[in-house]
């Protein structure tokens, strides 16, 4: 469940340099873009749905397209956009991560949340969740894969990406304050990108049965 | 507990002395989920509580004196603090809604939905109070 690990104002000096566009930009007067709210909330309400409704292919929609999502944007970003952004200029990464980040905050537990309420909705339906079931102990490994990316998304990342985007609304945004943050994106993506190899891993083993 | 008075710009805030939030939240959340996952893992029986107690314990524990803590801070942007707290409850209080109902709907009920509860109601209370920290900890006092 990272959010997106770019690496902003690592090296910036308080500020940025002039020219930046850190002040002269619009600032946005929402963190969250508030046009994405209602596809949002038409997911998570269609998830309810379907867990009320116990449906197995709607159960299985939301947790292929959830899941699906969830990792190609994770190692996406961790591993190709986040590389990328470290070799452009600082303007630059700040203007991409200024447009990025907001729909991340709003995308990623979007996704986490329709993978992982249909997700378990599909282990009960299909009898995972019992200790007897061979594939019980793949089940338990993948509670604990999406334990470690919990902790990490929430406790680490998500209040990062949160600061990271009030910083950009000062009006001289501060590069050193932005790198310490982004650091945190950097530091837990090989975790990250391991976990959802795992996660791959797992679910291949639990489809095939 | 308290920073230098002056702090103004948006970098010197974070250079601040405060409770290692940053820290005790993300244990606390840490707990709550190896509670859950231990009580997952064991279904469709019922685990043994003691342990799932023990880590609901800790983390409440931890949640509790972090915010004790933060409570004490005088010179803190307390009104975004505010402000990232309530949006973030909002937002979490919705997912925890959803994550109760998956329980009742599953047929949770007695001791252990009381355990569960008690669980979400501590992860749902640490993201909120986490989001706002990181948020209000690298601004200045007073905004």
């Amino acid at each position: 469940m990272s959010d997106v690990a770019v690496p902003v104002g690592h090296d910036a000096a308080p500020g940025g340099p002039p020219g930046s566009g850190a002040g002269g930009q619009a600032r946005p007067r929402a963190i969250v873009p508030l046009a994405g709210l209602p596809l949002a909330v038409l997911a998570l309400g269609s998830l309810v749905a379907a867990v009320a409704a116990n449906r197995l292919w709607a159960l299985e929609f939301f947790h292929v397209v959830g899941g699906g999502l969830w990792t190609g944007i994770d190692l996406f970003l961790g591993f190709v956009l986040g590389p990328i952004m470290a070799q452009l200029s600082i303007p630059a990464r700040m203007e991409l991560s200024r447009r990025l980040m907001p729909k991340m905050l709003l995308i990623m537990p979007t996704l986490v949340t329709m993978t992982l309420a249909s997700g378990w909705q599909l282990a009960r339906h299909l009898g995972n969740l019992a200790g007897t079931s061979p594939d019980h102990g793949w089940v338990v490994a993948s509670f604990v894969v999406v334990g470690v990316m919990s902790v990490i998304a929430l406790g680490i990342l998500e209040p990062a990406n949160l600061a990271v985007l009030f910083a950009l609304r000062a009006p001289e945004p501060d590069g050193r304050v932005i790198g310490t943050l982004m650091r945190r994106f950097i530091y837990t993506a090989g975790i990250t990108g391991a976990m959802q190899v795992a996660t791959l891993v797992i679910m291949s083993r639990l489809a095939a049965g | 507990m308290t920073g230098p008075r002056g702090a103004g710009r948006a970098g010197a805030p974070a250079a601040r002395p405060l409770p290692p939030l940053g820290v005790l939240c993300p244990a606390s959340i840490a707990s709550v989920i190896g509670g859950g996952i231990y009580l997952a893992a064991h279904l469709p029986r019922q685990a043994p509580f003691a342990p799932a107690v023990a880590l609901l314990a800790v983390a409440a524990a931890l949640l509790l004196g972090g915010l004790a803590a933060l409570l004490r801070v005088r010179e803190f942007a307390w009104r975004t603090f505010r402000m990232v707290t309530g949006w973030a409850a909002l937002a979490y209080l919705a997912v925890g809604g959803m994550l109760e109902f998956v329980f009742v709907l599953d047929g949770t009920r007695g001791a252990m939905l009381v355990l569960v509860t008690l669980m979400l109601i501590v992860f749902v209370a640490n993201i909120p109070l986490l989001l706002a920290f990181t948020v209000a900890r690298y601004q200045p006092p007073g905004r």
